[in-house]
């Protein structure tokens, strides 16, 4: 085993823990950082894959770390977009979770998207 | 050595996913987020990715922190009022056996993978010498998959016209975020001035020598929108209001230069996208460099998110 074949490992094991997370946490918050789990073991396994890839003097395939480039981008944008529809949510209705244990008495916002 | 190092890097990569998966406060799991991607640039260091791991730090880390940690801090006060429920044991196994098989399954892909590695790496290095860029990355970003960079920098685009569509009515056109007040004499003031200068100089050049070294636009956008956001967070200039023409004209512009690149591609070199034989280069550099303002100004709206007040009328 080596380095490359390690990491290969600990990417599988972040695409589990991150699954794991996505499935069992219910608020919405804990969702985005699981499923950023598993992207990053996503990610981490393109890399080994590339790192393997090794000819005309160059340490990886190139065009494998670009695509990984673009990837990170837009999951930070994708990222956003969850965050920010999660927050509007929150304004909305008082709730940060997706569980649908409603104790009863969530505080609605008396006054949603009140702008300030 | 290099492989005890990278047996340290991935059990602290572990556990630290591990504590954001498993720990009761939020905002401590957003917290070990952090270094945990400042592990994972490390990771991508062994694996002889120094272009991504500067992208994982810049965007990875730092971006994708400060955004996690603001939603964390406004969500406190509503998970203190109302604590979620936890799914039962007999979920929680049942995920825990599907998470297993998927890990299971990944690993041995892994360590199966076929001898001979396939790659496109040859064909890179043969077509490199006619580009005049010495960096391969930079080489298939802007040349060879040229389309796959100008769809991602629309998809930004579109991620940021999704966030702004969740302004409520009365705050469209308004200013995003909330307002800032911070004593003057706070030590943040003092680095929103200090900082910025150096940081977009540091940008730029991360811009420049990513043409032949590890670097490149989103790695100097990503420097330069957190110097825009260090002023806006240090309360010395707010962030400015969407409906201004100039700040829309920001957006568009990069993505549309490198449209109008394309277009002039197909009259002078037969193909959208294609670069007229000679000048390659230069095609090169002033699509980087009309997409630096407009990458940063997008990063730093797609953090601050959609807009939340508008100016007091008088």
């Amino acid at each position: 085993m080596n380095a490359t074949q390690f990491f290969g490992l600990t990417a599988a094991a972040l695409v589990g823990l991150g699954l794991y997370g996505l499935i069992v946490n219910p608020q919405p918050l804990r969702k985005v950082l699981a499923f950023n789990l598993i992207g990053n073991g996503v990610f981490l396994t393109c890399a080994v894959i590339a790192r393997r890839a090794t000819g005309a003097g160059m340490p990886g395939d190139p065009v494998a770390h670009a695509l990984l480039i673009t990837a990170i981008v837009v999951s930070f944008a994708a990222s956003s977009l969850a965050v920010w529809l999660m927050l509007r949510g929150l304004d909305e209705s008082g709730a940060s979770s997706l569980a649908d244990d409603d104790s009863g008495d969530v505080s609605r916002n008396a006054e949603p998207g009140r702008c300030a | 050595m290099i492989f005890w190092v990278s047996v340290g890097i991935g059990m602290l990569l572990l556990a630290l996913a591990l504590w954001t998966i498993v720990v009761k406060d939020t905002f401590a799991a957003v917290a070990a987020f952090i270094p945990y991607g400042l592990l994972l640039t490390l990771a991508w260091l062994i694996l002889a990715a120094v272009d991504v791991a500067l992208t994982e730090a810049a965007i990875g880390a730092g971006l994708t922190g400060a955004l996690l940690i603001n939603a964390a801090s406004r969500l406190e006060r509503a998970e203190s009022s109302a604590k979620p429920r936890a799914p039962g044991i007999a979920m929680r196994v049942a995920a825990a056996m599907a998470s297993l098989a998927v890990t299971v399954l990944i690993a041995l892909c892994v360590l199966r993978l076929p001898d001979e590695a396939p790659m496109l790496a040859p064909e890179v290095g043969m077509h490199i010498g006619s580009l005049g860029v010495g960096n391969p990355i930079t080489a298939v970003l802007l040349s060879f998959r040229a389309l796959d960079t100008l769809l991602e920098a629309i998809v930004l685009l579109i991620g940021l016209i999704g966030v702004w569509s969740l302004a409520s009515d009365s705050c469209w056109g308004g200013r995003p975020g909330q307002m800032q007040v911070v004593s003057s004499n706070d030590i943040l003031v003092y680095l929103a001035r200090v900082l910025p200068p150096v940081g977009v100089v540091v940008g730029i050049y991360i811009l420049w020598v990513g043409a032949d070294h590890p670097g490149g636009k989103f790695q100097g956008a990503t420097v330069i929108a957190a110097m825009w956001l260090l002023t806006i967070m240090s309360g010395l200039r707010d962030a400015p209001m969407v409906s201004q023409r100039w700040l829309r004209a920001m957006l568009v512009a990069g993505p549309s230069m490198f449209i109008a690149a394309g277009v002039l591609g197909t009259l002078m070199a037969d193909a959208f996208l294609a670069f007229p034989t000679g000048s390659e280069k230069l095609w090169i550099i002033v699509i980087e460099v009309a997409l630096l303002p407009s990458l940063a100004v997008t990063l730093v709206l797609l953090l601050l998110g959609p807009p939340q007040r508008k100016d007091v009328q008088t």
